[in-house]
């Protein structure tokens, strides 16, 4: 999933070989990430898609489905699009969270970031991204499985070089001692961050930061008040979210007569115009969208008379959107004199 | 000369057992000085946080730098040799402000003077019997007046000093609330002992303080779009990205501070005077960092791709019937077959993990202040090649005055298949009919059109809500994945 040095690329490592995640990209709201394995196969509304045939293609190609009515693309793994395909083993975070975090703690290449709890691992690989090749990620989770469902992930991924996983219950004992100064970023996704704070003082060099992420307003206070008693500076707390939009055609009638002789039954009947839809509907593959028409033909009513119309391209949110996930806590470590 | 005339011996001790000790801002060999980046150098940018975000400004700490904090105008050089994240009191006296370095503790100069919450009310209780219906706004309440101020101030009596001596001479203080109380005294501390933090530049804090002074430089662009842009992209060490940065080169700083030294950021124009990426310069960049950033004309970009792709046509048509081969076998043949091009010029570049590693520890040693490679050199023919080549591994486009489907159409070949690009535009419309174009040419997967939300909370017992004031919009980002249509 990481980049490599130019010298270390080569034409292999810009096709498909065995071994390689894929993200099997259907429509966007639906990709699943599978391993390619020789003789392997994936099954799907689509068809059936035997792994031999990705072998040796480009990512970002597209291949059909065997007896099947579609096809998919093959996409190169991203931690964005891990996070939209990964299984869920706990409630994950989300890219508009993940981005904010990792901007607000300034993580760079060499940045050395501890994470708790690691969950089904959804932000500990961006945050792998961002301090990859010469940073490092120690993340703890106190549930041994999930501990090692994750690393297996991070093996799978590629990351494990920047990753290192270990089980500990951070409320309970604190992050381990040998971590203790060197610490550029801290992440808490805790019950309760506040038990963890005195650990992330001794972790944390001067000037790192910490960000503590909570469902619930009373943890925020809580938390707060004991960053307070321990001296941390601009202590912010913020709420991210994001709402997408549907983009599509739309007919918008450009017909208003209002002369008296039009004024009759026939004509002010005309029907609701039937939406011509820029998303295709689950056959025939992803979204063939927007069929380039007339932007400003004509249809037929049902009484037959061709009404003028619009089609401007419209923007409009989503109907449905999330309402929240946590809030961000952020807080730096005073410098001291 | 520090100044600290207290009026009441007892207030004193309290104050200072709170605040810490003093320490004057002292000179410091800059030989000495640990150079990973966290300490204030002679010549770096800083920004210059003034009163808890009221004035943010950027300044290179240069001889006979100065800013101007309410009427005072106090030197800067003072900062140097102290780390990025210290607080400063500015004390005025006669000779103009001086910064005085303070501990930056949780409490403040409020402790002591306002009457402090002992416990027994409960959060959501009432404040017994204090609020204003008795207060008249008639500006007797305060008797000193601003003469005796103004003559305190050019004595060099202290901040908490001259604090004190309002909260004393104030006929209504004391039937104030606790919370107005200190209401009150954070209003004479900003104006009498205004605390500046010295903060390292970074994406994120140029990002907001150019949001909340002077967003027409960067397009309006909010601090969570920023950080959402650069996860989109991909970015992270190695990437080669792309950028239309017509936000003052805060697209091209932000990049390169996430690429770290590994990988390129190309910062490309249409012009023939390509526009200004002077916003890196805030960044303190050391010089394996700025190497990284290059520029280039978007008509070379696309000469080279063009170029290349009729190259691999050619060599494609050579290549026989390995279609219907093994793939594995095929793809065996290609690596032996293919001989990779040895580009001289990349060699020393090379570099195992080992050496990586070892690069990253020397490369604070090679920082020196004031002597960086310029970022912003034009790209090499090599990296021309090999962009032309393998393509870019993904594209971010801010340019709030370009219509976005006629740069995108440009841009996008210049991409590797499977690239992801961001396209940032502070208005709707536009991004919304690039997206259709996007979606009937069907060279993009993955189409998403996202507007963030955010906003800020004030956390504090039994005051705890969301802040009155908010950003209403951030713009919006088109992304997706690029596949090429070969």
């Amino acid at each position: 999933m990481l980049a490599v040095p130019t010298e270390q690329r080569s034409e292999k490592s810009r096709v498909i070989c065995e071994g390689d995640v894929v993200v099997v990209y259907e429509r966007h709201d639906r990709m699943k990430a599978v391993t390619v394995a020789k003789n392997g196969e994936l099954q799907n509304r689509f068809g059936v898609f035997p792994h031999n045939e990705w072998m040796g293609k480009e990512f970002g190609c597209q291949v059909k489905g065997r007896n099947g009515a579609g096809f998919v693309y093959l996409l190169a793994p991203t931690p964005e699009l891990w996070t939209l395909a990964l299984p869920h083993r706990t409630q994950i975070l989300y890219i508009a969270d993940i981005s904010f975090v990792v901007s607000f703690l300034e993580l760079r290449p060499g940045s050395v970031v501890l994470e708790s709890g690691t969950g089904s691992g959804s932000l500990t690989h961006s945050l792998a991204r961002a301090v990859a090749p010469t940073g490092h990620v120690h993340t703890f989770d106190f549930h041994e499985q999930r501990a090692n469902a994750a690393r297996e992930d991070f093996a799978r991924n590629g990351v494990s070089g920047v990753v290192t996983v270990k089980v500990r219950d951070i409320q309970g004992e604190g992050f381990p001692e040998e971590l203790a100064g060197c610490v550029d970023g801290v992440f808490l996704d805790l019950p309760q961050p506040w038990l963890a704070i005195p650990s992330v003082v001794r972790s944390l060099r001067p000037d790192g930061l910490v960000c503590s992420f909570s469902p619930c307003i009373e943890q925020v206070q809580r938390t707060c008040e004991v960053l307070s008693k321990h001296q941390f500076a601009d202590i912010r707390t913020f709420e991210v979210l994001l709402r997408s939009y549907e983009v599509r055609h739309e007919n918008l009638s450009t017909s208003f007569e209002c002369s008296e002789q039009t004024f009759s039954k026939e004509a002010t009947k005309s029907p609701p115009h039937k939406r011509q839809r820029g998303e295709v509907d689950e056959k025939g593959g992803p979204e063939s969208e927007g069929h380039a028409e007339d932007p400003n033909g004509g249809s037929k009513t049902a009484a037959g008379s061709i009404v003028k119309q619009s089609r401007p391209v419209i923007a409009r949110p989503y109907p449905e959107t999330k309402g929240h996930t946590g809030y961000l806590t952020f807080a730096r470590q005073a410098t001291c004199m | 000369m520090r100044s600290s005339n207290c009026i009441t011996l007892g207030r004193c001790k309290t104050l200072r057992r709170i605040m810490g000790s003093e320490k004057e801002a002292e000179k410091v060999e800059t030989k000495n000085l640990p150079n990973n980046g966290t300490m204030i150098t002679p010549g770096c940018a800083v920004l210059l946080d003034i009163n808890n975000g009221d004035k943010m400004t950027f300044a290179h700490l240069n001889k006979n730098a100065s800013v101007k904090i309410g009427n005072t105008k106090c030197w800067l050089d003072a900062l140097v040799g102290h780390p990025f994240g210290s607080v400063f009191e500015v004390q005025s006296g006669a000779k103009g402000g001086s910064f005085v370095r303070v501990s930056p503790s949780g409490a403040d100069l409020r402790d002591g003077l306002g009457e402090k919450d002992d416990g027994e009310e409960a959060p959501g209780d009432e404040v017994k019997g204090k609020d204003n219906r008795s207060l008249i706004d008639n500006n007797t309440a305060q008797t000193l007046s601003a003469e005796d101020i103004s003559k305190m101030r050019t004595e060099g009596v202290s901040g908490r000093a001259i604090m004190e001596a309002l909260v004393a001479n104030s006929a209504t203080f004391h039937t104030k609330t606790a919370f107005s109380q200190e209401k009150y005294l954070r209003k004479k501390q900003k104006k009498y002992a205004p605390r500046v933090v010295v903060r390292r530049p970074s994406a994120r804090s140029v990002c907001e303080a150019y949001f909340a002074k002077d967003p027409n430089k960067t397009g309006h662009l909010r601090m969570d779009m920023l950080s959402l842009i650069l996860s989109l992209a991909n970015v992270g060490g190695y990437a080669e990205v792309l950028v239309l940065d017509m936000l003052g080169g805060l697209l091209t700083a932000s990049v390169a501070e996430r690429l770290g030294g590994y990988g390129f950021v190309c910062s490309t124009y249409h012009t023939s005077k390509p526009q200004t990426i002077d916003m890196v310069r805030l960044f303190n960049f050391d010089a394996s960092t700025s190497s990284r950033v290059v520029r280039a004309p978007a008509s070379q970009l696309i000469a080279a791709r063009t170029a290349a792709s009729k190259f691999s046509t050619d060599s494609a048509l050579q290549e026989t019937d390995g279609e219907d081969c093994i793939p594995i076998i095929l793809n065996e043949a290609k690596a032996v077959s293919t001989s990779p091009i040895v580009d001289l010029e990349d060699t020393p570049r090379l570099e195992s993990e080992h050496t990586a590693k070892r690069r990253a520890q020397s490369r604070s040693d090679d920082f020196e202040p004031g002597k960086s490679i310029k970022p912003g050199r034009l790209a090499s023919e090599e990296d021309m090649k090999r962009w032309g080549r393998e393509g870019f591994t993904s594209l971010i486009v801010g340019a709030p005055f370009l219509d976005p489907w006629t740069v995108v159409k440009k841009l996008l070949p210049l991409l590797a298949s499977s690239a992801p690009f961001v396209i940032y535009h502070p208005y709707l419309q536009p991004l919304a009919e690039c997206m259709n174009k996007l979606q009937s040419e069907r060279i993009a997967v993955a189409l998403q059109l996202q507007e963030p939300w955010l906003r800020e909370y004030q956390v504090l017992p039994s005051r705890t809500h969301p802040n009155m004031q908010m950003s209403s919009t951030g713009g919006w980002a088109l992304s997706g994945i690029y596949i090429s249509k070969t």
